[in-house]
């Protein structure tokens, strides 16, 4: 299940983010729910849209050390991830997202090209939390991990 | 715009004491109040900068601090605007000054920290991005600094080494400095060899989170004339604006940044927009400028405000480091207080500390760390969900 309802859709193979536009100025928000920043939009109707699966790497980062909660550490113990922001294709839109498993920062650069993924963020008995997560596109293609 | 004077400055110093912030507060204004040597009775208005990590009595903190001073009657404001807490309760305060509703105000900020990474308040909001950011991403403060430091890096050539020598510029200046938290002096290979902690950044590049609090005394031009006080520190613009869309860095603590798809370009960012506002109120060019206290929450986050502040154009912030341009003695020193590289960061308290390193170098008052015939001073924040702010003072 979802780890939060209703940013992303469960697609397991080309899964996206649910974003919002506005309908007769055309800016895009995400969450749909953080709609407002553009002055323009004020008494425009924002529509419910499915934003890109693809962008370029803005920039990228790692988390060393254990966020608090509300993170949840998965597994037993408190593993490094890597962190993407990637510009949106299409929507002109940065948005944040960890890496997949497997991939160091070794492996990435700024502008190349990123691919939105469906993963687990964290599990307990009963549930698989999942989360988008962002995978270099040319490695999905490969599909070499 | 019209100026307000400031007669008097004062500090907690910063530390990790782990004490009731009231307590700094209370000395913060106790010392501002005896360097402008106005009583506290004399005050006719409290403007303070809140705190949430302190409890209720950190949501009401003029209250808070006017209780601890004793209760005068007189009028209180309390503010939140998360880094820029203090700026804007020195905004209130000119306001209040300007428009004749009082003469003589105090200005009020301190904290106190937890250990670790800031995080979010408790319970589980999905409508809140600072809560989505940490459950979702695990996205920390320092997430963001590092982005926006890797980024440097793939534009502009940056390299660790450049944003070591940050760190290791601002420790030399605040081992000059009494209220610092760190003074010792760093070296590139302490840097070097400190835990990366969000790649490219190391432990010691990334501001830490502290205790302090600081203080103002702040009057009309005339009421300070009235006291015998004829040239003083002056608040010559403030500027507290919200970012213009479309934004396009991603800002703590969102999950995305604004969309340029309908309007604007990518380099439309909100920190350009910060100090713009502050030279326009105070009728002052980058080039006036005698020195700038900015917001380094890490190393390499001081050289993106070298370019919004408008010290030089964007991309070229490392000549002006690797010239040694903006270390003490050279052409614009930047953070000779030794900026929160050497304090750490009291949220509500740092606004207000940077302007008392303002008052200080403007009177020729700062020690081992004076910017030699200071007369213009800029200082700088940027904080959580599009609060930032400028003050640029004056003698």
């Amino acid at each position: 299940m979802a780890a939060v309802e209703g940013l992303f859709t469960l697609d397991s193979d080309e899964p996206q983010l649910i974003g919002g536009r506005a309908r007769r100025r055309g800016s895009y928000f995400f969450p749909k729910a953080l709609a407002g920043s553009d002055p323009a939009c004020l008494g425009d109707e924002i529509d419910e849209v499915l934003l890109s699966r693809t962008g370029q790497l803005w920039s990228y980062t790692t988390g060393e050390y254990a966020p608090p909660a509300p993170y949840v550490i998965p597994g037993d113990e408190f593993e490094p991830y890597v962190v993407a922001a990637v510009r949106l294709a299409e929507e002109n839109l940065v948005v944040l997202g960890q890496v997949v498993e497997g991939v160091s920062v070794e492996d990435l650069s700024v502008g190349m090209e990123m691919e939105l993924v469906i993963d687990v963020l964290y599990s307990d008995d009963e549930h698989d939390y999942l989360v988008w997560k962002w995978s270099p596109t040319a490695m999905s293609e490969n599909g070499d991990e | 715009m019209d100026e307000i004077a400031i007669l008097g400055v004062g500090m907690h110093p910063w530390g990790k004491w782990g004490r009731n912030f009231v307590e700094y507060g209370e000395k913060a204004a106790r010392d501002a109040l005896a360097d402008a040597e106005v009583g506290w009775d004399e005050i006719q208005f409290v403007s303070g900068a809140n705190s949430v990590r302190c409890g209720y009595p950190g949501y009401v903190s003029a209250s808070t601090f006017s209780n601890a001073l004793g209760f005068t009657g007189c009028q209180l404001a309390s503010s939140y605007a998360a880094c820029a807490s203090g700026a804007t309760a020195l905004s209130i305060a000119r306001a209040q000054i300007l428009s004749g509703v009082c003469e003589v105000a105090l200005v009020v900020g301190a904290e106190s920290t937890p250990k670790g990474f800031f995080a979010p308040n408790a319970g589980e909001r999905h409508e809140d991005p600072d809560w989505l950011r940490f459950h979702l991403v695990g996205a920390t403060n320092p997430t963001y600094f590092a982005l926006y430091a890797r980024r440097r890096m793939a534009l502009y050539g940056d390299t660790s080494e450049d944003f070591a020598a940050v760190k290791v510029k601002n420790s030399r200046h605040g081992v000059f400095n009494s209220n610092a938290r760190y003074t010792k002096e760093y070296d590139v290979d302490d840097i070097a060899n400190s835990p990366m902690v969000a790649d490219p950044l190391r432990l010691l590049e990334i501001c830490a989170t502290s205790d302090g609090g600081a203080a103002l005394v702040v009057s009309s031009l005339e009421w300070a004339a009235g006291r015998g006080i004829d040239n003083p520190v002056r608040v010559s613009g403030i500027s507290t604006v919200s970012p213009t869309y479309p934004n396009s860095v991603i800002e703590l603590p969102y999950l995305a940044s604004d969309s340029w798809a309908a309007v604007g370009d990518e380099t439309m960012t909100f920190k350009d927009n910060i100090a713009a506002r502050a030279y326009e109120e105070a009728s002052v060019s980058p080039e006036d400028l005698d020195f700038a206290e900015v917001y380094d929450l890490s190393s390499a986050y001081e050289l993106d405000w070298y370019e919004h502040i408008g010290l030089c154009e964007r991309g070229d912030a490392t000549k002006l480091l690797r010239a040694g341009d903006t270390a003490l003695g050279g052409r614009i020193p930047v953070n000779p207080s030794g900026g929160l590289g050497a304090f750490g960061e009291a949220v509500p308290a740092q606004a207000i500390a940077q302007v008392c390193e303002m008052v200080w170098q403007l009177r020729g008052e700062a020690g081992h760390r004076q910017v030699d015939g200071a007369k213009v001073g800029l200082s700088i924040n940027h904080g959580m969900f599009g609060h930032g702010s400028s003050v640029i003072c004056t003698r």
